[in-house]
């Protein structure tokens, strides 16, 4: 119909592309070129290892605590950290972006659609979890002598389900928060009772017990708890991992349900 | 008097967007109140009225973003919200006011987009087009205001659509960009694509469009040529010059076809019928009169635009 299409001398078009795939690839060179994403989901959680790794007290072992050091038990705390931001403040943030700017309408008008770019968003951010997490264990190993988890089967299986529960908290605050600002409030209100109940501040098992009862029902205590049990060499705790399940549920199925495209 | 003569001439052949009976409301707010029109193959047809008159929501329906409440919607014979997946490879669309990630380069949005059509056009010879060629490393955020709007025009044909809808393509733009957007839309729609044109701006329907349908409080009042309602509105002509010598008011105030006279320093204003241009002259150089900086007003698609939706004051009708 156009000049272009009409034109003979056109090569052998090249093999169809997937939209899924070129999207991924753009979303990745976005999040790099942004910058935030990786020096906060990052660099940030590898960094505090660094300063951990540095004080000696960190070396020490815990008492109690089957013969780790308190940079041991405070790996899986740095790993929930990795996850947390990445899924409950970078993703919220590009996603409610792209709806106040008009990305996600744009694509609505196109074959793609806008079901895509939210994929390749989680597909972008689980994929630097991933990363964090490896870079977070190799550094932890090499420069401080920590053990990769005993149980490596156990720690990827909760990875996936941390992953699964985070990315549908951060999908939920992209569904209702009304513009990046305020989802970024949201994310971050949401973000900081979360990590003090992953025990970054006070380990878990220092807690009260009361307060040692609420952690393991957050996604970020249960997800702390089945981490440990898999650097100790056990799987994790089914308990744990229902309730990170439950989670995942919970918040993915409330964000189907309020997600707007404008 | 609500549909023009263009829509009852035209046959089902040739169309390639047919709207029956359109209806949406939101709440209690009617916004869109019965449109039906048809958009025939090969043609600009532009879709005017006041801002909140029902145009963007009548084409966002036509685009399959919005579900109808009633009436009957086909575009290239498929159902916009039934068949999307079809629809979307063949409908281009520049929505208003929709932004790029800041960072994303204008090469990579065009490739990235090219990637979700079966058939999609050679995007860097578009950006030779549109005069982005060099743009094509340049971060969507570093755009001016035209180029972010070629651009986004850039993206509606990136597939090769059949169809193109532009949503208020020139708001915001200063006149030279104006100027070269529109000469880019005479551009695409000779090489094929039929292009629907939503705009309150009524010179930029009168120099692009084939046919318009104005649309007021929800409603078609006319679809036509812009010249045919031009033409409809010309109820009076203003003919005024400076003439070259001194002449009595009643040389021209006794010809039939003149029905006012009046006189601003050395300057005359004659008011008339459409044969009062030819009466004037005829008499003037019949006394060795010579009209100098003669200019003659006559209605055009604003004046149409404001006698049949009866010209209630709120708004403005065009943003000059």
């Amino acid at each position: 119909m156009t000049a272009t299409s009409a034109q003979p001398a056109a090569p052998a078009r090249p093999a169809r592309r997937s939209p899924l795939a070129q999207l991924t690839r753009v979303e990745l060179t976005l999040f790099l070129r942004e910058r935030v994403g990786p020096i906060w989901g990052v660099g940030f959680p590898v960094l505090l290892l660094v300063i951990f790794g540095a004080i000696p007290a960190f070396r020490k072992v815990l008492p109690g605590s089957g013969g780790l050091t308190v940079l041991d038990s405070y790996l899986p705390i740095l790993v929930v950290i990795s996850l947390a931001l990445l899924c409950l403040i970078s993703l919220p943030l590009t996603i409610v972006n792209y709806r106040e700017r008009g990305v996600l309408r744009r694509l609505r008008t196109t074959p793609a659609g806008p079901l895509r770019v939210l994929g390749a968003q989680l597909i972008v951010n689980f994929g630097m979890a991933i990363v964090t997490l490896v870079v977070l264990e190799v550094v932890a190993r090499l420069a401080y002598g920590v053990a990769f988890p005993a149980q490596l089967g156990g720690w990827a299986v909760t990875v996936l389900f941390a992953s699964a529960a985070l990315l549908g908290m951060g999908l939920f605050v992209a569904a209702v928060g009304p513009t990046a600002r305020a989802s970024a409030a949201i994310g971050n209100l949401v973000f900081y009772p979360m990590m003090f109940f992953g025990g970054l501040w006070l380990p878990i098992p220092q807690m009260p017990t009361l307060l040692q009862h609420i952690a393991h029902a957050t996604p970020l205590g249960a997800a702390w708890e089945a981490f440990q049990q898999s650097d100790l060499g056990h799987w994790p705790p089914p308990l744990a991992l229902i309730t990170m399940a439950a989670w995942a549920v919970a918040f993915g199925a409330g964000a189907v349900r309020f997600f707007r495209w404008e | 008097m609500r549909l023009g003569p263009g829509m009852r001439q035209t046959n089902a052949v040739g169309a390639v967007i047919e709207v029956r009976n359109l209806h949406k409301r939101y709440g209690q707010t009617v916004a869109v109140d019965d449109v039906s029109f048809e958009v025939r193959e090969g043609e600009i047809f532009g879709i005017l009225g006041r801002n909140g008159a029902g145009k963007t929501t009548t084409v966002e329906c036509v685009e399959g973003l919005r579900a109808a409440d009633q009436g009957e919607i086909s575009v290239l014979g498929l159902d916009p919200r039934r068949d999307r997946a079809e629809l979307t490879q063949a409908l281009g669309v520049q929505l208003q006011e929709s932004q790029l990630p800041d960072r994303l380069k204008v090469g990579e949005a065009l490739d990235l987009y090219s990637s979700f059509y079966r058939d999609p056009a050679d995007w860097r010879e578009l950006l030779e087009v549109l005069g982005l060629a060099d743009k094509a490393g340049t971060a969507f955020r570093k755009l001016s205001g035209g180029q972010k709007q070629r651009l986004s025009i850039a993206l509606a044909l990136v597939g090769n659509p059949r169809v193109a809808v532009l949503d208020e393509l020139t708001t915001g733009l200063d006149p030279q960009a104006r100027r070269d957007t529109w000469e880019l839309i005479e551009s695409v729609r000779d090489r094929g694509v039929t292009i629907v044109l939503v705009s309150h701006f009524m010179e930029e329907a009168e120099r692009l469009c084939d046919r318009v349908a104005l649309i007021d409080k929800g409603k078609v009042v006319a679809i036509d040529t812009p010249a045919a309602l031009a033409e409809r509105a010309e109820t009076e002509q203003r003919i005024q010059f400076r003439p070259s010598a001194p002449f009595e008011d009643t040389l021209l105030t006794s010809l039939p076809s003149v029905t006012g006279l009046t006189r601003r320093g050395e300057m005359v204003v004659v008011t008339g019928d459409s044969d009062a241009l030819l009466e004037v002259i005829t008499t003037l150089s019949a006394h060795a009169i010579k009209p100098r900086q003669l200019r003659v007003d006559q209605g055009n698609l604003e004046d149409a635009f404001l006698e049949l939706t009866g010209g209630h004051a709120e708004g403005e009708v065009a943003a000059r």
